[in-house]
């Protein structure tokens, strides 16, 4: 999902919409809602007891199932704990989970894209063969297998969804390396007769991988919802912490009586992710603008 | 994405020439994909005997079963799971060559038959669902771009959000207020198209999101281009411009991530599946890795590759026919 948001970024710059003339003041509100959004969660991954003063796994039977209301914003689930707390609770395994899952299916895509845009004839065959490859296979389908054969868990399904991610960083990062190492700059360095390392490593490298924190910046939002995606599906976080996800995923249990067990945790998931997308695309969109001048 | 650097020829103009040279981009792209299928085949082979604990525990239906040593013998034979790894694979491939994908651990049914039922349950999903989307994200940018700020902003921001929502979770709002709520529809996947409207939708919301931004940029673009100046200097009204001229640019990103949405939407089909308790290859390939069906999993993960490989040589074709400047654009 990210290469389609990311997908220009190998591609010369173009328009910048928004940074520039019509509609660029609604662009940034958006940007300051976005970190307005990221501030908050980041702060509940932190400092959880900055913005909560109750215990997340603090049991109370004779509570359960009470509806939103002044004393639990968010209300109680089963056990009559309160969602609020553990919504904020959550925030920092979310986070956590969505970054790390990001950094495994950057780092991944990096060897490939890397073998790919420098390596030789050969390495640039066999990279695009496994990208192909790990293309036509459903990404949800990698990260059950993975699952399987390593047992589910929070590290386990951090890989599986860094794994699924993979492919279409490697492509993004491959072209874009092609494309920079054909530039003119770098032809001037090879006529000045500079070696092939160092070629790549004060030109081609420094050039080819500013895009990677935008990738990441877009990536970590879509990871998130992957993550929970599992979660969901019982493959993530073991039930009694406090992860989206798993809230969910035991939420939906009681989807006929308590709507606030299911509402809540997504409007996290959602916030976090929509934040992540707005402030990589305006990432991105600066990049452009400065890459062109 | 989809574009193949390499693409030779326009197929604007069909001389024998070209004509040549599409066919052998096509036999390249053929070939390209029976390699996938094969390497796909491979990797699903060993990575499923990795899988902790014994496949015979699969046929047995789970590790708890009090089967003698002689059964376990006997099955293990039968399966032949008693061969060296080497041959298993040999053999495995070449049944799979002539598309013979065996016999279910846990069902004990022929895997094929069963696999293409449970298919088309989820064609009919996935395909329903991306129509829906593509039709939805030329909607609401058709209706939103352009002029109009404050409808630009609605437009976009509708976009993110919906690109921003787990399949599961949209799936649960819908359920508690379509179903629970409103008692409009089922809450699980009734057989008929009324239980086919609240899958799809949720399948289709994200993706419409994620289509709209990509339409977007491109219709942005498309509102620069000088044809689009000399239809207004022609007196053109704006819904004419948009309807003839614009439309066919927002149409193209559409049109090339089509083979990537259909990919998504197979692994989106396993949560919506699971949720709305409908039949279909995702539901079967959950149940199937959980149990460790091996013959039943190597089927779905071929048959998702396959249907991969077929929606992106065909998205490509429609590309090159939409857009005759394909081959310069990948040539860049």
């Amino acid at each position: 999902m990210t290469e389609i948001l990311a997908g220009r970024l190998s591609q010369p710059a173009g328009r910048a919409p928004g940074i520039r003339g019509r509609g660029g003041w609604l662009r940034n509100t958006g940007v300051i809602i976005a970190l307005a959004v990221l501030a908050l969660i980041l702060t509940a991954a932190l400092a959880p007891q900055l913005i909560t003063t109750a215990d997340p796994d603090a049991v109370a039977p004779a509570e359960a199932f009470q509806s939103p209301s002044a004393a639990h914003f968010f209300g109680t689930d089963e056990s009559g704990r309160d969602v609020y707390t553990r919504v904020v609770f959550g925030a920092g395994n979310s986070l956590l989970i969505g970054i790390a899952a990001t950094a495994v299916g950057l780092g991944l895509a990096l060897i490939l894209g890397l073998l790919g845009g420098l390596g030789s004839r050969l390495g640039d065959f066999v990279s695009t063969r496994i990208v192909e490859v790990m293309f036509a296979l459903p990404g949800l389908l990698l990260a059950l297998v993975f699952i399987a054969i390593a047992g589910p868990g929070v590290v386990t399904s951090t890989v599986a969804v860094g794994l699924s991610t993979a492919p279409g960083y490697a492509r993004i990062i491959r072209s874009h390396l092609r494309s920079v190492r054909s530039a003119s700059y770098v032809e001037a360095a090879t006529v000045l007769g500079h070696s092939r390392a160092r070629i790549v490593w004060q030109h081609i490298l420094p050039g080819a991988l500013s895009p990677i924190f935008v990738l990441g910046t877009l990536g970590v939002g879509q990871a998130i919802v992957w993550a929970s995606s599992l979660g969901f599906l019982g493959l993530g976080v073991a039930p009694p912490a406090a992860e989206w996800g798993a809230m969910l995923s035991s939420g939906r249990t009681y989807i006929d009586v308590a709507w606030w067990l299911t509402v809540f945790p997504g409007l996290a998931i959602v916030a976090t992710a929509a934040s992540f997308t707005v402030l990589g695309r305006a990432l991105n969109a600066r990049t452009r603008q400065e890459a062109r001048g | 994405m989809t574009v193949s650097t390499d693409a030779p020829a326009a197929a604007s103009v069909s001389t024998p020439a070209t004509r040549l040279r599409s066919l052998g981009w096509i036999a390249r792209r053929v070939g390209g994909g029976v390699f996938v299928l094969w390497a796909v085949a491979t990797v699903i082979f060993f990575a499923l005997r990795l899988i902790p604990g014994d496949p015979v525990d699969a046929v047995l239906g789970g590790p708890g079963s009090q089967a003698s040593a002689e059964a376990v013998a006997q099955i293990r034979a039968d399966y032949g799971l008693d061969q060296p790894l080497i041959v298993q694979y040999f053999l495995a491939m070449g049944k799979l060559a002539v598309a013979d994908f065996g016999t279910s651990y846990a069902l004990k049914v022929a895997v094929a038959p069963y696999v293409l039922t449970q298919l088309w349950s989820t064609l009919v999903l996935t395909l329903a669902s991306l129509v829906v989307a593509w039709f939805g994200a030329l909607a609401l940018t058709l209706a939103t771009s352009g002029r109009g700020r404050v409808a630009r902003a609605l437009g976009s921001g509708l976009e993110l959000l919906a690109a921003a929502v787990p399949h599961f979770w949209l799936a649960s709002l819908l359920i508690i207020l379509l179903s629970n709520t409103l008692h409009w529809l089922p809450p699980i996947s009734v057989p008929g198209p009324l239980g086919l409207v609240l899958p799809v939708l949720t399948l289709a919301l994200p993706l419409t999101g994620f289509l709209g931004q990509v339409m977007r940029e491109s219709l942005a673009n498309a509102y620069e281009q000088p044809f689009v100046l000399s239809a207004r200097a022609r007196g053109e009204s704006e819904w004419g411009v948009r309807l003839r001229h614009v439309l066919r640019h927002a149409a193209l990103p559409g049109i090339s991530l089509s083979g990537w949405a259909f990919g998504s939407l197979l692994s989106g089909a396993v949560v919506v599946e699971t949720i709305f308790a409908r039949p279909g290859l995702g539901r079967t390939l959950l149940s199937a890795v959980t149990i460790r069906d091996i013959p039943v999993v190597t089927a779905v993960a071929l048959l998702s590759a396959l249907t991969f490989i077929i929606v992106t040589i065909a998205t490509d074709v429609v590309d090159r026919i939409v857009d005759p400047r394909v081959t310069e654009v990948a040539a860049r």
